[in-house]
């Protein structure tokens, strides 16, 4: 049995949803243009995987098999409308930007994937902990992104001015590209590099391996 | 017509479903080691959507918009909010009606599909289009072009980055960078030159 600080801490760095277990990157890309709607997506996203995991787990020995995944898949539905109609009225204008995004959490592969995972099988309060420490650890990633993205992009945090850029009279000048979908995915790619020159065990064992009985003047 | 192919063309290429939108990301990152399971996945992906998207067309502007159930005497019912929880359930019913279908008359396309057509449900492309539809609020005709235009899209995105990984598994990458960081690194590469498409209109 995994301690609750193990359950906690674990997707975080060592087994990072994103980094490690290529879950949830579908919504985690779009979003990262600006501070606030990452900040406002990972809110939602912590949200509705600790409370799915957390209802998942109590009604988990009640529920025949067969039709566990229906269960599961209006349970997270449900929360979602719920957050989706909660923005709507509360902050419209990001509920806006962040458009499909919002009802996409609900095939979100994190909240499915935990579900399934950790939640059929633990008691209700270790799996919202678990729920929640994965969630976080698909923030931490998303934030990281944003951080990079909307500075070097538009010359903002938050849509303050960080640094002045030359329309205003200041030095920099926007780099257009890190506001386009490729930058996103060369900056998860980077960042699992940092990770797993940080963290050596998760480097993936090659797939081929050049033979090694081939002299350098026998090739010739 | 033209309007169509218009849908068309900049449902497959201008925006893409995953590289453009980044939908349907966990799987196209997961099943693009070989060509050939990637070709039967998007294939599949093809056929899911260009259902769905229709009907779940015909669901919100019959069922669900605001007045839209003025027929059966209830003018200003708006049930908008309960979007979410049909479409997902339409998906999966869909995905499972056609599962049972193929198993039936088609079997050795159900068996070539095999375990990915259950995996499609939770594939946000699928969800993501339905929403797209209701977000610019098509028509049912722009619906079907759209459908299938965007899992074209999907499809082509999806070959082509299996190509690149098969070739890639020959070349000596950094220890830390192999297997997940080069494949996001490529689908970067891959997805900067789907924006040359960009300016395309028709």
């Amino acid at each position: 049995m995994a301690s609750q600080k193990e359950v906690l801490i674990d997707p975080i760095f060592n087994n990072n949803p994103i980094a490690l277990q290529v879950l949830g990157i579908c919504s985690a890309l779009a979003v990262t243009i600006n501070m606030s709607t990452t900040l406002v997506m990972c809110i939602a996203v912590i949200f509705v995987t600790t409370m799915s995991n957390l209802a998942v787990s109590l009604v988990r020995n009640r529920v025949p098999t067969n039709i566990r995944i229906i269960v599961q898949m209006t349970i997270i539905s449900s929360l979602v409308i719920v957050v989706d109609q909660v923005l709507q009225a509360v902050a419209y204008d990001i509920s806006k930007s962040l458009s499909v995004f919002v009802g996409l959490i609900i095939t979100n592969c994190i909240v499915m994937g935990r579900a399934e995972a950790f939640a059929m099988q633990n008691g209700p309060w270790l799996s919202a902990l678990d729920g929640f420490g994965n969630a976080v650890g698909y923030s931490v990633i998303l934030i990281g992104v944003a951080l990079i993205r909307e500075p070097l992009g538009s010359g903002t945090l938050m849509g303050f001015e960080i640094i002045p850029t030359a329309a205003n009279g200041g030095w920099y000048v926007p780099n257009g590209l890190l506001l386009l979908a490729p930058s996103a995915f060369f900056i998860i790619g980077l960042f699992i590099w940092a990770i797993r020159a940080w963290k050596t065990d998760q480097v993936e064992a090659p797939e081929y391996e050049i033979a090694p009985n081939a002299q350098y003047k026998e090739a010739i | 017509m033209e309007h169509y192919l218009g849908i068309f063309v900049r449902a497959v290429f201008v925006e893409n479903m995953a590289l453009a939108f980044f939908l349907g990301m966990c799987t196209f990152i997961a099943i693009s080691k070989k060509i050939s399971t990637a070709l039967g996945l998007g294939i599949a992906v093809v056929a899911v959507l260009a259902i769905t998207v229709p009907v779940n067309n015909l669901i919100f502007n019959l069922l669900l918009r605001d007045g839209a159930l003025a027929w059966a005497g209830f003018p200003d019912v708006d049930l908008s909010f309960l979007g979410l929880i049909s479409y997902i359930g339409v998906i999966a019913a869909i995905v499972q009606i056609l599962e049972m279908v193929l198993d039936r008359y088609v079997p050795a396309l159900y068996n070539a599909l095999g375990v990915f057509l259950p995996l499609i449900t939770v594939n946000c492309a699928i969800l993501g289009a339905s929403l797209m539809m209701i977000d610019q609020d098509q028509t049912f005709g722009e619906s079907v072009v759209f459908g299938l235009g965007a899992g074209v899209g999907w499809a082509l995105a999806i070959t082509a980055l299996a190509g690149v990984r098969e070739k890639l598994k020959y070349s000596d990458v950094p220890d830390g960078l192999r297997g997940l960081g080069i494949t996001f690194i490529s689908v970067g590469l891959i997805s900067m030159c789907f924006m040359s498409f960009g300016g395309i209109d028709i």
